[in-house]
């Protein structure tokens, strides 16, 4: 769905993310793992096309002209949802159909199907985002993700704020829903177990750069960096 | 159609046609500076017009020399009176002019008449009680010398201008140490035996209300201070007699009485000048009962109210966009707020001298100067309340497609619409307060009552503007703030809940 040649960011004299190279076949899951500060949000955030980008990046098959019109082929969930606070939760779910002009039935009926998928009454619906939950909240935030029916699901740590027992529950929930829906799903996580419960691929990443990627399997059995035993070391001594 | 209705549109159609007859010429314009003996020769221009059959208009009460030069430079105004010393010393120092004649060539530069002494100088000098003075032997200033024990007081002005005290004492030999004291208080303490010489202006009223004597500047230390009236050459003739009537007309002594009756005695400036010239040129008078306190009140709000609400109106237009564009462009943005910023510092009496040779006097100069105050206020709250909105949202805002102008619509504005309103309601309570200073170059309004209070020391009529104001800007304040409720998205007042479900 994307590929990435000799894709790299600066921030001023900082590189974010040296030359890269990378793909995303459509329907694959993809989870970017590594420590603070590796890139790994900033190679996802190439992909919403937020940060200018050296390189050549594509999407579809060609590369991109029109950024705004990638954008409405993609959802995008942050930590905490990222809802805006002066819209009532369905508003937040509706701005973009609304922008668009789709009929009021097909608005209705769009959002009564992805309430039913995440599992959300009708009733938080229409309260303001700081009157729910950190996870109804990231439940609108997946609603309004997929409200055009994307083919790619971009999550940058969408379960960090969430309490053990939430996190569990939408962690099932959300691999379900992926699964279902057969969409192109890009997954930033600090956790291995997180990356693993996702997706087929794991890309570990360090200072801007990508150290190695295929399934956890592959990073234990032939790791080609000390940096990958000790990253799964780590997250096992926990 | 109702009465505040034809109220307003009664306002519009006057302020129109002041700003047509400002440039029709049809109506000698008289201005007077904004102290008594101003007022009352204004007034004294103003009815010997009238009487010569001349449509006239008395803008009294406009700020200091500077303001009513540049009015009278750029037509706002036609005559107003002035002392030769003033201008010779002050306004055209530069030009370094020996006499009067040097004066009038100068002025006919600036295509500017003048007409003869009026017959009476407003200058500096120095006053006795007139039994102290006796009692001593002094007539003249040199005659101090020879006192040294005697206690002097001096406005504060008059002790550090170079030409002043220090200039005085060297040319006298006076040997006195001099303190400072406030001009009117000093009249006081003179009465009361608790200093023996002060300084004066020779029309002050209390010179002949005490019976003090003015002590003979023999060595011609002062400059001739004569009062004249200054004209614009393109008056026609008819008019310009009727002013040069009032030559040599008023005597020293008059205009102290005339100042006493203004000044002690509150008789309006009107009535006195009305009065004298009855008296003396056989000039039928006109006095007029003026409006009574309400309908006072309640034209000076409708003044006071158009200046804010135009200035304001036309600062939103203009700054939203500004402040909209300092968000978008840091570089730009720190122009944009350094260049407001800057406007906030000028003064605001420099900044109506500045704009009257642009706008003339009255509403045009005054809005404008509001408009420019209240851009600051404004320019930096929207950006300040638009660069505050946290990244995180933004780029929610982006990645969802987004355009940038429903961006703006949709998410920028009405997170940031608490701060830009809170912007306004500043800009608003500041333009009403300074919409007061309006009235020192003709804008009237609640400033009105107050140079006169000030000017007369009259504490009823400060208060009749001052209370006005405050409570105009109380008003103001609480509508912007039910504005505010009102406009403010009810997802922006909800505090964030702790429990998770």
């Amino acid at each position: 769905m994307f590929s990435l040649e000799q894709v790299a960011v600066q921030f001023g004299t900082t590189t974010a993310l040296q030359p890269t190279d990378l793909a995303f076949e459509p329907g694959s899951t993809t989870a970017l793992v590594g420590p603070s500060g590796s890139g790994k949000s900033t190679l996802l955030r190439v992909l919403a096309g937020l940060v200018p980008a050296t390189g050549l990046v594509q999407f579809a098959g060609s590369s991109i002209a029109d950024w705004r019109a990638v954008r409405l082929r993609l959802g995008y969930v942050i930590q905490d949802g990222g809802l805006f606070p002066h819209l009532t939760a369905t508003e937040n779910v509706e701005i973009m159909a609304r922008e668009l002009h789709w009929s009021r039935d097909r608005i209705d009926q769009r959002r009564t199907e992805l309430a039913r998928i995440v599992g959300l009454p009708d009733e938080p619906l229409a309260r303001y985002p700081a009157e729910l939950s950190g996870g109804q909240r990231q439940r609108v935030s997946i609603m309004r993700a997929l409200m055009l029916d994307p083919d790619v699901v971009l999550l940058d740590e969408p379960l960090s704020a969430l309490d053990p027992i939430t996190r569990a529950r939408l962690a099932t929930e959300l691999r379900s829903i992926f699964s279902a829906l057969s969409k192109t799903v890009v997954l930033v996580t600090h956790s291995l177990r997180e990356a693993q419960f996702f997706a087929e691929r794991i890309v570990l990443m360090r200072r801007g750069q990508i150290v190695q990627s295929g399934s956890l399997e592959q990073l234990e059995r032939t790791p080609n960096d000390a940096f990958v035993t000790d990253f799964i070391a780590a997250e096992r001594a926990l | 159609m109702n009465t505040a209705w034809r109220h307003i549109l009664l306002g519009v159609a006057v302020a129109l046609s002041a700003l047509v007859s400002q440039h029709a010429g049809a109506q000698v314009k008289v201005g007077s500076k904004n102290f008594t003996e101003g007022v009352i020769v204004g007034e004294l221009a103003r009815l010997s017009l009238a009487d010569a059959g001349v449509t006239t208009v008395h803008r009294r009460q406009l700020g200091g020399t500077r303001i009513l030069w540049e009015a009278l430079l750029a037509g706002a105004i036609d005559v107003y009176p002035d002392y030769t010393g003033t201008l010779r010393f002050e306004l055209l120092a530069d030009e370094k002019l020996r006499d009067d004649s040097e004066l009038a060539t100068a002025l006919a530069r600036y295509d500017i008449g003048m007409t003869r002494s009026l017959g009476f100088e407003n200058s500096y000098a120095v006053a006795m009680r007139s039994d102290r003075a006796a009692a001593l032997g002094i007539r003249s200033i040199g005659d101090l010398a020879t006192h040294p024990e005697l206690r002097i007081a001096l406005s504060n002005e008059f002790l550090d201008r170079t030409d002043g005290w220090p200039a005085l004492a060297g040319a006298y030999r006076l040997p006195q140490q001099p303190r400072g004291l406030d001009h009117d208080l000093a009249y006081a303490a003179l009465d009361a035996d608790q200093i023996d010489v002060i300084d004066a202006y020779t029309t002050d009223p209390q010179i002949g209300q005490l019976g003090l004597t003015l002590l003979q500047d023999d060595r011609g230390f002062f400059p001739r201070y004569d009062a004249v009236l200054l004209y614009r050459r393109s008056l026609e003739s008819g008019a310009v007699a009727a002013l040069q009537r009032l030559e040599g007309a008023v005597s020293t002594t008059d205009m102290q009485r005339m100042n006493a009756a203004a000044q002690l005695e509150r008789q309006s400036e009107q009535a006195v000048a009305a009065t004298f010239l009855a008296d003396r040129l056989g000039v039928a008078s006109d006095k007029r009962a003026g409006p009574g306190l309400a309908a006072r009140i309640s034209s000076r709000t409708l003044e006071h109210l158009s200046l804010v609400t135009v200035a304001l109106l036309a600062a939103l237009l203009a700054a939203l966009p500004l402040g909209i564009a300092a968000a978008r462009k840091p570089r730009l943005g720190a122009f944009i707020t350094s260049i407001t910023g800057l406007l906030q510092t000028i003064p605001s009496l420099a900044l109506f001298v500045l704009l009257i040779p642009l706008l003339g006097i009255g509403a045009p100069p005054t809005i404008a100067a509001l408009f420019l105050y209240s851009l600051l206020p404004i320019v930096r709250n929207t950006h300040a309340g638009l660069t505050g909105i946290p990244a995180s949202l933004l780029d929610s805002a982006d990645a969802l497609g987004l355009s940038r102008m429903a961006r703006l619509r949709r998410i920028d504005l009405p997170l940031a619409l608490p701060t830009i309103m809170a912007g306004i309601k500043t800009a608003a309570v500041i333009a009403v307060g300074l919409a007061t200073l309006g009235a020192i170059i003709g804008a009237g309004g609640y400033g009105q009552p107050i140079i006169t209070g000030i000017r007369l020391r009259s504490t009823p009529l400060i208060l009749e503007g001052a209370i006005p104001a405050a409570v105009l800007a109380l008003l103001l304040q609480g509508l912007m703030e039910l504005v505010e409720r009102w406009v403010t998205p009810r997802g922006l007042t909800i505090r964030q809940q702790t429990a998770d479900l």
